[in-house]
């Protein structure tokens, strides 16, 4: 018989063979492997920095965050590295810019959801992305030689009016060259506004038409609506977004370190010169050695450390946020 | 005629005033006073924006000119003078090798995420940690850098900056390009199975090329980012003052770095090359965010 004398004929089948089953194993494992790049990469950034400044810790102990001195090259004794005033001057810094450029943030994520008039929402949008777009030493450079100088007389009578004050009046102390812990903030405000004001955004334009109709329908004015409607629905959202740009503002390294002053200083004196952690290790790396060069890096795992935990705490607040609201959408 | 309707009642006529007009001072005032404050914020935005391009044109285009682009950068702060080419070079070469390693590793990255990991813990905790890693310093990457390959290979190179700033770019490539392969619609994938492809085949010659544009385009913000980073350059390229074309041999610089030092100083032929470096750099960063806007809104899938 003809038949029985065909080779067994293979079972059908409809996926290519041989070579290609070999390269979907290798191209899913090669995916993967480059997924895992991203762990790898954080992992190592650790392991890494906190091995090369355990020479500044291992002096310091815990003083490498509780001492205020920050000495490289004492006339006697040994080197001191505190990481105090640079922590505060960070801090300060950033809780200035968050304190203008949150409510900023809010306003035009507002604008750009309830209040724009179509033909003015892509105007508006590239404004935000350009500000994005503006690479931060030029809105450093800018700061330097064109913003300080130009606050100086402002400073000069903001000090006047409210440095009589007692206690509040600290706040405004004397003046100095117009770099200082508020021009810092100010700058840092324009520089994280446009990731608050994206996310904000975001958050926003999920709250369900249903619930703004609603309190339109019930009398409320555009103001009440959003009082009542979106407010609430989106706070969570804002929270995450606010520590994004806080976690943003901390990190930001070349502009603060134009613009601040580049003194080791705790004070309450805005006007006065300080330092932020980022912006001493890019100032003093260059002429650094030794132990000097690990008290650096040490600050560099310590602002690695807060910026990773803010990141992780923003992110899971901002997912759920977004996952309670894409529940309720009706 | 009892069948004629009643004249159309005026809230007047008994119903509660639902008009404008009703509404109490108080009330009326606030909204306003809201509506105006948003108006507020929307100025203070565009303020500081056209501030600064208004600055850096005005005192950047002073200094522009054909041999600004081409000089050498003088070795003394204090000479007038000079321009800023190597930085050119250095930007140009360093921030291009950063986008060849990241941009590949990026998409594949999200490939995984999108077609392969989806909903998996895995797959989870490598989005939470991507944009993670979009907030870490930059001034971090360059220490990481510095630690991991300057100390390793033992001197600072073009090469190094460009690790640093694709370990900066890899993380937004991944979650732009996932969000580009999410709006890839299915059928498609299924219509390649369909048709006997293998998942690889599919992926790289369906899914991929369908969404290949917004991937171009979230790639160049991407690189336009990454340009304009300064302080892992700082760090880990070190200061030249003639053009290296030559990445893996010797210290480089790049314009972000060169505006830093710059900019620092008092004399006003060094503040003068910042502002014209700083001119230059944001040309070159606006042309890779204009190409980008302009592939995602010319090519890009209709989001459905």
């Amino acid at each position: 018989m003809t038949l029985t004398n065909n080779p067994p004929a293979a079972k059908p089948t409809l996926t290519q063979r041989g070579s290609s089953a070999l390269g979907d194993r290798v191209f899913s494992w090669w995916t993967l492997g480059t997924g895992l790049l991203v762990l790898a990469i954080l992992g190592l950034i650790l392991i890494t920095t906190v091995r090369e400044a355990w020479p500044a810790f291992d002096a310091m102990g815990l003083r490498f965050i509780t001492e205020r001195v920050w000495d490289p090259n004492p006339a006697t004794g040994d080197a001191i590295f505190g990481a105090l005033s640079f922590a505060y001057g960070t801090a300060v810094s950033s809780l200035i810019a968050l304190l203008f450029a949150v409510p900023v943030s809010v306003g035009i994520a507002l604008f750009l959801t309830e209040l724009a008039p179509r033909r003015l929402r892509g105007p508006a949008v590239t404004v935000i992305d350009l500000l994005a777009a503006v690479p931060s030493v030029v809105f450093g450079l800018w700061g330097i030689l064109v913003v300080a100088p130009a606050l100086v007389p402002i400073y000069q009578w903001m000090h006047d009016v409210f440095g009589g004050i007692p206690l509040l009046g600290r706040l405004f102390g004397p003046v100095g060259s117009g770099r200082n812990f508020m021009t810092a903030g100010l700058i840092l405000a324009i520089m994280v506004t446009p990731i608050i004001t994206s996310i904000t955004r975001e958050v926003f334009s999920t709250v369900p038409r249903a619930d703004k109709d609603a309190a339109l329908a019930l009398g409320a004015t555009r103001w009440e609506m959003i009082r009542g409607a979106v407010f609430p629905h989106s706070f969570g959202g804002v929270v995450g977004a606010v520590m994004l740009g806080l976690g943003r503002a901390m990190g930001e390294t070349i502009a603060v370190a134009l613009v601040i002053g580049g003194a080791t200083n705790i004070t309450a004196n805005l006007f006065a010169p300080g330092n932020s952690m980022a912006a001493v290790i890019v100032q003093q790396f260059g002429e650094s050695t030794g132990t000097f060069t690990a008290a650096l890096i040490g600050l560099g795992v310590v602002l690695f450390a807060m910026t990773v935990l803010i990141n992780v705490l923003a992110q899971v607040v901002v997912r759920r946020a977004e996952a309670r609201m894409k529940g309720s959408v009706a | 005629m009892t069948l004629t309707a009643p004249p159309a009642a005026r809230p007047a006529a008994g119903g509660p005033d639902l008009t404008r007009a009703a509404l109490s001072g108080r009330r009326r005032f606030t909204n306003h006073l809201a509506t105006a404050a948003i108006w507020v914020a929307v100025l203070l935005a565009v303020i500081p924006l056209a501030l600064v391009t208004y600055t850096v044109l005005a005192k950047g285009g002073g200094v522009m000119s054909l041999s600004f682009l081409n000089e050498d950068i003088p070795n003394s702060y204090r000479r007038e003078g000079g321009g800023m080419g190597p930085a050119i070079v250095g930007t140009l070469l360093i921030t291009g090798m950063a986008a060849l390693m990241a941009i590949p590793l990026g998409v594949f990255g999200a490939i995984y995420l999108n077609e392969y990991g989806k909903q998996r813990p895995l797959a989870r905790v490598i989005r939470l940690m991507s944009d993670v890693m979009t907030g870490v310093p930059s001034i971090v990457m360059g220490l990481f850098i510095y630690i991991s390959w300057v100390l390793l290979v033992g001197e600072q190179t073009g090469f190094a900056g460009a690790l640093a700033l694709a370990c900066l770019m890899l993380p937004v490539v991944i979650r732009s390009s996932e969000e580009m392969l999410r709006l890839v619609p299915d059928e498609l994938r299924q219509a390649s199975m369909a048709l006997g492809a293998r998942k690889w085949k599919t992926t790289l010659t369906v899914v991929l090329p369908a969404a290949i544009s917004g991937i171009t385009s979230g790639s160049l913000l991407a690189v336009a980012r990454a340009a304009g980073e300064t302080a892992p350059i700082i760090i880990v390229t070190g200061i030249v003052f003639s053009p290296n074309w030559n990445l893996f041999d010797g210290s480089n610089t790049a314009l972000p770095a060169q505006i830093f030092r710059n900019a620092s100083q008092p004399f006003p032929a060094a503040q003068d090359r910042a502002w014209g470096a700083a001119l230059t750099l944001i040309v070159i960063v606006l042309g890779f965010t204009i190409i980008a806007r302009f592939i995602s809104s010319r090519f890009a899938i209709k989001e459905r």
